[in-house]
């Protein structure tokens, strides 16, 4: 029955709205008149990804190998974020990012924004969001498969005159690439759809496809552009996973050998 | 082959106090950048729970002004918020119990049979995990306008219970797999019939797994915005409601029931770990 229920949603996608038209303009449509968009959403997300991966990796490490008896805890640090509402917690940034508040005015000593700067309601301020928010979906991988490593490997490539920096990039490094591999994915498909941060934290200038899509559902009523526009993301997404796949996969093969 | 012998214990031994200072400046890098990680996930729970004290003046709850507990003596005490939070409570409640009984038996299905489509049947459990929600949304939303389906508390709980059975079933299935079959075969040995035998044993030893795949899919219910937003009719989750808010105003009371679900959630969890670590004996690491 769900699958019935799940196949035909698929599909239900296609249709283009009250009646079935073969109207491809939809499609069209979606890439002409919201390229812009679809550019936006993958770079935000991309770099999101990047930036949470650059965070979670070291925390990870961190706790799976420094963590000892509290690693339970420190791991619930990581997923507390969860248990606040979603968009209570991007809501929070904003009360930090604010105009008058404690990092814009550090931020204003240390010259990194202009006296006059804001971070509220800018690129930054969005990104800053999607990577807070999808940030325990990348450590969480990571740390699983960092435990996971037998740490005689380690000591073995020690034994055979790997100075650390090398035992970490020819060993653990490489085991750990299944849960780099899940992270990413699980930190940049829902980024790339988001639509909350950029709402919340952004201007009109920051939109991204995901807002396009909720506002044409919601508020112009334009179903059959809207099921266009979700599909294309999908698409895109999919292509995206398969060329990464591909990529990630081959390199893993590479490594093994060498 | 004394000094070879030599050379390398001498080799060995003197990188490794070297490797010892660096490792000393490394750990403490390490630490203290794991110190700033934290306090970047924290610091949002910090200020969320700060202005549930805030006495704001004016409708937006973003600057601070005093300190009042009013706002946790009257949570409710803002049109439409206790409906919302009660509705969000509802449907979480029922897309749980659903979602865990259709769960946990795919997932039964998936690890003990093999049967035509199982191989598909395991990615389209992937499938909802894997795609965004706002285009999960959009094709239930689709889905349920082709269909004519009224949009409402059904629709809302028919999403939910969607994407919670895929988190069910994968939560099951890691349960299931360390699951020793024999155990079920030496009830039936027991003149244990199959109905006594999945009662008296497969489902006290799956247990956990199940539980856990029910706060999961609570967790996930209540918190979840973008699908239940496209879905929904006239009426108001919580998180909707906090959506609709935003743009008017942000009253302190969303800062109190947003900490008091994170009060809730982190009981549990931590009473979780807590019996975790009772049941390690003694001494372990």
């Amino acid at each position: 029955m769900y699958y019935l229920g799940y196949t035909s949603l698929e599909s239900g996608d296609l249709f283009s709205g009250y009646v079935f038209s073969w109207a491809w303009d939809n499609y069209s449509d979606a890439w002409t008149l919201y390229r812009d968009h679809f550019i936006r959403s993958f770079e935000y997300a991309a770099i999101a990804t990047l930036i949470a991966f650059l965070i979670s990796y070291p925390l990870a490490y961190w706790i799976a190998f420094r963590g000892g008896r509290w690693k339970n805890l420190l791991l619930l640090l990581i997923i507390a974020p969860f248990f606040v509402t979603y968009l209570i917690r991007t809501l929070a940034w904003k009360t930090i990012l604010a105009d008058d508040g404690i990092v814009v005015s550090i931020f204003q000593h240390l010259h990194l924004v202009s006296s006059d700067g804001r971070l509220l309601a800018t690129t930054t301020a969005v990104i800053a969001g999607i990577t807070y928010n999808f940030l325990p979906f990348m450590a969480l991988p990571i740390y699983v498969s960092l435990e996971q490593i037998d740490q005689r490997l380690i000591e073995a490539a020690e034994d055979l005159y790997a100075n650390r920096a090398k035992a970490f990039f020819r060993v653990t490094f490489p085991l750990s690439l299944p849960g780099v591999f899940a992270g990413t994915l699980l930190t940049f498909i829902p980024a790339a759809g988001d639509f909350i941060n950029a709402q919340l934290l952004g201007t009109p200038r920051q939109l991204m496809i995901g807002n396009v899509i909720q506002s044409k559902f919601k508020v112009s009523a334009d179903y059959p552009q809207a099921a266009a526009l979700s599909f294309v993301l999908m698409a895109i997404i999919l292509l995206l996973i398969i060329v990464y796949a591909r990529s990630v996969g081959s390199e893993r093969v590479t490594t093994g050998v060498a | 082959m004394t000094s070879a012998v030599e050379t390398v214990s001498v080799r060995r031994h003197r990188p490794s106090a070297l490797t010892r200072a660096w490792a000393f400046v490394r750990r403490h890098t390490l630490t203290a950048f794991a110190i700033a990680a934290f306090v970047y996930l924290l610091l949002p729970i910090a200020v969320v729970i700060a202005f549930s004290f805030n006495d704001p003046v004016g409708r937006f709850n973003f600057t601070w002004q005093g300190f009042t507990m009013d706002n946790w003596l009257h949570p409710f005490d803002y049109p439409q918020l206790g409906p919302a939070v009660r509705l969000s409570l509802v449907i979480a409640f029922f897309s749980a119990v659903i979602a865990t009984a259709i769960g946990t038996l795919m997932a039964l299905a998936l690890v003990r049979y093999r049967f035509r489509g199982h191989g598909s049947t395991n990615l389209l459990i992937f499938l909802p995990m894997a795609t965004p929600e706002i285009v999960m949304g959009s094709s239930l939303l689709t889905l349920f306008l082709n269909y004519s389906v009224p949009l409402g508390f059904a629709t809302i709980l028919i999403a939910h219970i969607m994407f919670n059975i895929s988190f069910v079933v994968v939560t099951v299935r890691a349960r299931l797999a360390g699951y020793d079959r024999h155990l079920e075969e030496a009830a039936a040995d027991l003149f244990a019939n199959p109905w006594t035998a999945f009662y008296k044993v497969t489902l006290p030893l799956i247990w956990p797994g199940i539980l856990a795949g029910f706060l999961l899919a609570f967790a996930l219910s209540v918190d979840d915005f973008v699908i239940t937003y496209l879905v929904s009719g006239a009426d108001q989750t919580f998180p909707l409601f906090v959506w609709g808010a935003a743009r008017v105003a942000v009253p302190p009371q969303i800062n109190v029931i947003g900490s008091a679900i994170f009060f809730i959630a982190i009981a549990f969890m931590l009473a979780n770990i807590l019996w975790q670590w009772r049941r390690q004996p003694k001494g372990a690491v």
